[in-house]
C-alpha cells in the first residue's frame, strides 16, 4: 500500500533549492510507490570489468583512519569498553550531534554523542543493561532503578513472565542456547535505501496512507496492533528527521547526489542501532543502490572515483564503530563484539543481469583502503554468472584479508528474488518485505544424549525432558537409539517453538522496532527461524553407533556419562553417504517436527545450521557423546564436519556439506572454511584461480554459505602470543567475522585446532 | 509475497558402479582438494611405491607399495566420479602423484582412462626415472606430465635420489616428440640442487624440448623430517635451511632468462 509521487508543487520547491533529486533517473513503478528495487532495475550500470579502475585512499581518509584507530585501541586498553552514557535512555534523538572529527569525515552520526561511547537501551532487558554497566565499572543511574521494571516493564521481565517450567528448564540446561530473551532481537533489516530515494516526508505520507487503509468496519485484535504499529512507525520517522537536523540535514526531501544518498542511507540505519540493540543489525544491500548516485555524480563531473571511494570509507568507518553495551558473559558467547552489520554484494538479476556494479568493488576496497575488520560483515552473493573480474576481486581479497563470507546467489535467487540481503550470518530475506523472528539454537548433541538417558541432563542427572525409557544395555543399539531420540526431538521442537513465541510476542509488545518497521511493507512474510547446533557431533554419534560398536559407560547415578568407541566409523565430511545421509535425516527430521507447531502470527517455520561460534560455550554444557568426542570439547561451527576428522581433503569436507539441504534448513548453512596459502597455489594468481574454482565447484554441489579463511596456523598462534601485532587480524568464524585478539584463550585455541586444510 | 519453497529438493543421483576389469592398486591417501599438483582443483591420487630415495622427500613414508592400502581402479573410480561435477566446475581434474605413479602402471592406466570417460582433465606426476614403463596408449589418456627433474647432472642426480638420469631424460625427450604438455618441477636445495651452471643447462634443456609450458620451483622444506625418523631412517638434510626467498626467486629468473614460464 503506497501513495503516489509528491505533489507536483512538491517537486518543484525542491528542486528549485536543491535541484531535481531524480534528475536523469528512469521513471518506472518506483516513482509511483515505494520500490526500491525497481528503481534499481531501471537504473543499475552493471559492471563487467575488473578492480583496475579502484582509487586507494584519500589523505582524509588516511587522517580520520588514523584517528579512529588510536581511539580503538584506547577501548581494546580499556578491557573493552571506552565509555558510556549510564543516564540517558537512547532514543533516535536522544543524544546530541558527535563526531570523530568534524573537519575529516565525510558521512557524519554517532550512537551517541561521542564515537565509542555506548548507550543504554533497557527496553529489551534492563538487568543487561545494569550487569553490563557494573562489569565495565560503570555505575547505574538510581533514578532507572526506579523506572526500571516498577514503572517501566521491559520485554526481559515479560517473557518471564510466561515462559513454562519446561523452557526455563531447557534454557538452564543448555539443550536451548542464546534465546533472544533479555535484549534486542535483532535480524530485522530496514530497507534504509527508502530514506535516501524518497526522503522521510514521503515516507510518512505513505505511511500515513497504510494508517487509513486500516480503518476497517471491524477493528479487531489483530487490526489494533497493526494501527499501533503503524502510528509507531510514524513516530519514529518524525524522529529521524529530527536526527537529520540534528547533524544539519534536511532529509525529508530525497537525496540529490551520492554524498546525500549515502549520508541519508546511513541517518536511517543509524536510527536503528540508536533505538534497538538488536543481536544482529545488519545494513541490507546498499552498494549497487548508492552506485547509482555515484555514477550519475561521476557523469556530472562532479564526483571523481577517489572522491566515491572516500564516501564508501567513511561510511565503512561508521559501520565499524557501531556499539552496543553487552555483559561479558554475551561477548563470551559470541566472541568479541559483533553487531553483524552485513552488507550484501553482488548477485544477479532475475533478468540475468549482474547486480555488481563499481560500488560493489569500492565496499570491498574499503578491507584494502581500511584494512581488514570484522565489520561490517561483507557478504557476497556469489553467482557462476557473476563477472570474472568480480569474482577474481573476491577471491584476491579473501586471500589478502579473510574478512569475506559468501553464499549461494543461485540457490538463494529463486527463493527471494533478486532483491533480498543476509541479517546475521546466513538469513536470507526480502529487503522490506520480509522479517523474521529470530529464535537461537537447540542443541542436537545433548538431546541424543537426553534419548540416551531417558530425559536426564548429563551433567547435572536433572529430569529436564519427559522421563521417556532410557537405553539400557552395556551397548547402545542404532535402532534403539533412534527410535528413543525421535520423541526427544518432538519434545524439544514444542518447547522451544513455545518458546521463541512467548519471546517475539513480547517483544513486540515491549521493544517493538520502530523504525526498522516504518522501512517495511505494512504486509510482510515473517518467519520463525529457529536452528540447530551440534549436527556433526550428533550425526557421527549415530554414525558410530551403526557402524562401529559404542560401549556405554554409566556413573554412580546410572547415567550414561561416558562411551568406548570400538572400530572405526565413517565421519560426516569426507563425502560418505553412510553418514552424510545420517546428517540429512538430522536437519529433515527436526524441520519437520518444528512444521508441527504453530507459530506466532503466523511465521514460516524455518531453521538454521549455525552456531555462531557459540559451539564453544555448547561443547562446554554437553557431556561426553558417542563419536568419542569427550566433555567440554567445543562442537564444530555451524556445518563444519569436526575438527580433524574431515580428512579426505576440502572438496570431499565441501560435497558433504553441501547434500545438507537447503529446503529444509532455509534460514542458511553455515561452513567456515581454512586453507593454509601455500596449499592454494604457488602462485597469487594461481591461489585466486583456485579459491574461485573451489567456490564455484562448492556452490554447484549445492553449497549454501561459505566463509574463507586463508592464512597459516603459525600466524594464529603469534597472534595469540604478541596480539599488540595483529590488531586487525580478522578470521571468519561462523556467519561472520572476528577480531581474533578479542576472543577468549579457549576460543583461540579452539580456532587454532580446527582443520585447516593443506597443513602438513 | 515470497514463496517459500517447502517441497524437497529432487533426489540425489546414485553414484553407478562402474564396471572395469579388477586391477589392483595401492594407495597411499588422497587429497580432495589439491591446487598445486596442476590446473585448477585437484583430486590427487597419492600412490605408494618409489624407486628413488631422494634425501629430500618428504614423503618416505610412502616408499613402499605396503605403504599403501590395497584398493580397485574401479573403486577409485567411483569416488572420483562423485567429484567430477565439482572438479570440472573448479578447472582442475585428476592427478595422480606417490610415490612414483610408474610403479603401478596397470592400475594407473585403468584410473586414468576412467577419468578421461568422466570428461575430466587428467595429469601425472612423476620423475620420470621408469618412463619407459609407460605405454604410448597411456600416455594418450594423460592431458599433462608434472615431470620432477631432480638434477641436471649424472652426479648430483645420483647423490640425489641415488638412481640414475638418462631415463628421465629419455621420458622427456619421448614426451616432447609426442608433443604432450609438461610443467617441469624442479626441487630448490641449498648446497645441493642450487648450483647455477646445472640449473641453466636444466633450463635450456627444457627450453628447447618444446612442450615444457611451466616450471615450478619448490623450495626445499623440512616438514616430512619427523618421517624420517618414523621411518628409521637417517636424515642428510637435518642442517640445511630451506632457501631464501632471494634465492629462489633468482632461480626462477635462471627459467625465465631461458625463455620459459616460470611464476
Amino acid at each position: 500500500m503506497n501513495v503516489h509521487a509528491q505533489s507536483p508543487a512538491d517537486q518543484e520547491a525542491v528542486a528549485a533549492s536543491v535541484g531535481d533529486p531524480w534528475r536523469d533517473f528512469v521513471p518506472g513503478s518506483w516513482t509511483r510507490d515505494i520500490d526500491v528495487r525497481d528503481f534499481i532495475q531501471q537504473n543499475v550500470t552493471p559492471y563487467e570489468g575488473n578492480a583496475s579502475f579502484l582509487s586507494g585512499a584519500t589523505d582524509r581518509t588516511h587522517e580520520l583512519w588514523a584517528e579512529l584507530t588510536a581511539l580503538l585501541k584506547q577501548e581494546r586498553e580499556a578491557g573493552g569498553v571506552l565509555d558510556v552514557d549510564a543516564t540517558t535512555v537512547s532514543s533516535i534523538v536522544s543524544h546530541a550531534a558527535g563526531y570523530i572529527d568534524p573537519d575529516l569525515e565525510q558521512i557524519v552520526g554517532l550512537q551517541t554523542d561521542a564515537p565509542l561511547k555506548r548507550a543504554i537501551m533497557p527496553f529489551g532487558g534492563y538487568r543487561m543493561v545494569k550487569s553490563g554497566l557494573e562489569a565495565y565499572g560503570f555505575k547505574a543511574d538510581a533514578a532507572l532503578d526506579k523506572v526500571f521494571p516498577s514503572l517501566r516493564k521491559t520485554h526481559n521481565d515479560a517473557v518471564f513472565d510466561v515462559y513454562t517450567p519446561e523452557a526455563l528448564a531447557c534454557r538452564k540446561s543448555g539443550i536451548i542456547t542464546g534465546l533472544p530473551d533479555a535484549y534486542g532481537r535483532g535480524r530485522i533489516i530496514g530497507d534504509y535505501r527508502r530514506v535516501a530515494l524518497y526522503g522521510v516526508a514521503r515516507l510518512i505520507a505513505d505511511k500515513q496512507a497504510q494508517a487509513r487503509s486500516l480503518e476497517l468496519a471491524t477493528i479487531d485484535e489483530e487490526t489494533l496492533r497493526a494501527r499501533e504499529e503503524t502510528a509507531e512507525q510514524i513516530r519514529a520517522l518524525k524522529e529521524l528527521l529530527q536526527l537529520g537536523t540534528l547533524y544539519g540535514f534536511d532529509i525529508s526531501r530525497p537525496a540529490t547526489n551520492a554524498r546525500e544518498a549515502v549520508q541519508w542511507t546511513y541517518f536511517g540505519y543509524l536510527a536503528a542501532v540508536k533505538e534497538a540493540n538488536g543481536a544482529a543489525m545488519s545494513l541490507g544491500r546498499v552498494s549497487s543502490f548508492l552506485d547509482i548516485y555515484t555514477q550519475r555524480d561521476i557523469a556530472e563531473g562532479n564526483l571523481t572515483e577517489g572522491e566515491a571511494q572516500e564516501l564508501f570509507d567513511h561510511f565503512v568507518m561508521k559501520l565499524r564503530i557501531v556499539r552496543f553495551l553487552r555483559t561479558p558473559e554475551y561477548d563470551q558467547l559470541f566472541s568479541g563484539d559483533p553487531t553483524w552489520v552485513t552488507e550484501s554484494i553482488g548477485g544477479m538479476g532475475t533478468d540475468g543481469r549482474t547486480l555488481v556494479t563499481r560500488s560493489s568493488f569500492r565496499m570491498l576496497n574499503t578491507l584494502n583502503t581500511l584494512g581488514p575488520a570484522p565489520e561490517p560483515n561483507l557478504t557476497v552473493l556469489w553467482s557462476e554468472a557473476l563477472p570474472k573480474g568480480f569474482k577474481d576481486f573476491c577471491a584476491e581479497t579473501s586471500i589478502r584479508t579473510s574478512s569475506i563470507q559468501y553464499e549461494s546467489d543461485d540457490l538463494m535467487r529463486p527463493y527471494y528474488g533478486d532483491d533480498y540481503g543476509i541479517a546475521c550470518c546466513v538469513s536470507a530475506m526480502r529487503i522490506g518485505k520480509q522479517m523474521q523472528f529470530f529464535g537461537a539454537r537447540a542443541n542436537l548433541a545433548k538431546t541424543l544424549l537426553y534419548a540416551i538417558n531417558g530425559g536426564r541432563d548429563e551433567k547435572s542427572g536433572t529430569q529436564v525432558a519427559p522421563a521417556f525409557a532410557p537405553v539400557t544395555g552395556d551397548y547402545l543399539e542404532f535402532d534403539d537409539v533412534k527410535g528413543k531420540l525421535l520423541p526427544m526431538m518432538e519434545w524439544l521442537a514444542r518447547v522451544y517453538v513455545n518458546a521463541l513465541n512467548s519471546i517475539h510476542y513480547m517483544h513486540d509488545k515491549y521493544m517493538y522496532e520502530r523504525i526498522e518497521m516504518a522501512l517495511h511493507d505494512r504486509d510482510i512474510v515473517r518467519t520463525m527461524a529457529c536452528g540447530i547446533a551440534g549436527l556433526s557431533v550428533a550425526a557421527d554419534s549415530l554414525s558410530a553407533i551403526k557402524h562401529a560398536r559404542v560401549r556405554i559407560v554409566r556413573d554412580e547415578r546410572g547415567l550414561a556419562t561416558d562411551f568406548v568407541v570400538e572400530g572405526e566409523y565413517p565421519a560426516f565430511g569426507n563425502n560418505d553417504d553412510r553418514v552424510d545421509d545420517i546428517a540429512v535425516w538430522l536437519v529433515e527430521t527436526f524441520m519437520d517436527c518444528i512444521r508441527k507447531h504453530k507459530t506466532y502470527r503466523n511465521s514460516i517455520p524455518t531453521q538454521s545450521i549455525l552456531t555462531i561460534t557459540s559451539n564453544v560455550v555448547y561443547g562446554k554444557k554437553t557431556g561426553n557423546t558417542p563419536d568419542g568426542r569427550k566433555a567440554g570439547v567445543p562442537f564444530a561451527p555451524g556445518a563444519n564436519p569436526m575438527h580433524g576428522r574431515d580428512t579426505k581433503g576440502a572438496v570431499a569436507s565441501m560435497a558433504s556439506v553441501a547434500k545438507l539441504p537447503y529446503s529444509h534448513a532455509q534460514d542458511g548453512i553455515s561452513y567456515t572454511f581454512s586453507m593454509i596459502p601455500g596449499a592454494l597455489g604457488s602462485t597469487m594468481a594461481d591461489r585466486v584461480d583456485n579459491l574461485s574454482g573451489l567456490l564455484s565447484g562448492y556452490f554447484l554441489a549445492g553449497g549454501h554459505h561459505i566463509n574463507v579463511n586463508i592464512f597459516d596456523r603459525a600466524t594464529l598462534v603469534d597472534a595469540m602470543d604478541h596480539p599488540e601485532k595483529y590488531p586487525q587480524l580478522t578470521i571468519r568464524v561462523s556467519g561472520y567475522a572476528v577480531n581474533f585478539i578479542k576472543l577468549t584463550r579457549e576460543q583461540q585455541l579452539d580456532v587454532i585446532s580446527r582443520t585447516f586444510h593443506g597443513q602438513h | 509475497m515470497v514463496s517459500i519453497d517447502l517441497a524437497r529438493q529432487p533426489g540425489r543421483t546414485v553414484n553407478r558402479p562402474v564396471h572395469l576389469p579388477v586391477t589392483h592398486g595401492f594407495v597411499h591417501s588422497l587429497e580432495t582438494a589439491g591446487a598445486v599438483d596442476g590446473p585448477g582443483i585437484r583430486y590427487v591420487l597419492f600412490v605408494s611405491g618409489c624407486p628413488l630415495r631422494c634425501q629430500y622427500c618428504h614423503n618416505p613414508d610412502t616408499w613402499h607399495r605396503k605403504h599403501g592400502k590395497e584398493t580397485t581402479a574401479a573403486e577409485v573410480l567411483a569416488d572420483l566420479g562423485s567429484y567430477a561435477s565439482f572438479l570440472k566446475r573448479a578447472r582442475g581434474g585428476l592427478t595422480i602423484s606417490g610415490g612414483e605413479p610408474l610403479t603401478q602402471v596397470p592400475f594407473i592406466a585403468e584410473v586414468f582412462a576412467g577419468a578421461k570417460a568422466l570428461g575430466l582433465h587428467t595429469a601425472l606426476d612423476t620423475s620420470g626415472f621408469l618412463g619407459r614403463n609407460l605405454p604410448d596408449a597411456v600416455l594418450a589418456d594423460i592431458d599433462l606430465v608434472l615431470l620432477d627433474i631432480k638434477a641436471f647432472s649424472e652426479a648430483t642426480y645420483h647423490a640425489v635420489t641415488g638412481a640414475e638420469l638418462q631415463p628421465t631424460l629419455d621420458f622427456a625427450q619421448r614426451l616432447a616428440r609426442l608433443g604432450k604438455p609438461v610443467w617441469l618441477r624442479y626441487v630448490l636445495v641449498p648446497g645441493l640442487t642450487d648450483k647455477a651452471d646445472e640449473i641453466d643447462g636444466l633450463a635450456a634443456y627444457a627450453k628447447a624440448l618444446g612442450n615444457v609450458s611451466r616450471v615450478d620451483v619448490l623450495p626445499f622444506h623440512k616438514m616430512g623430517e619427523f618421517k624420517w625418523a618414523d621411518c628409521g631412517r637417517p636424515y642428510q638434510l637435518g642442517d640445511t635451511e630451506p632457501p631464501t626467498p632471494a634465492l629462489v626467486e633468482a632461480t626462477r629468473g635462471r627459467f625465465r632468462a631461458a625463455g620459459l614460464n616460470a611464476p
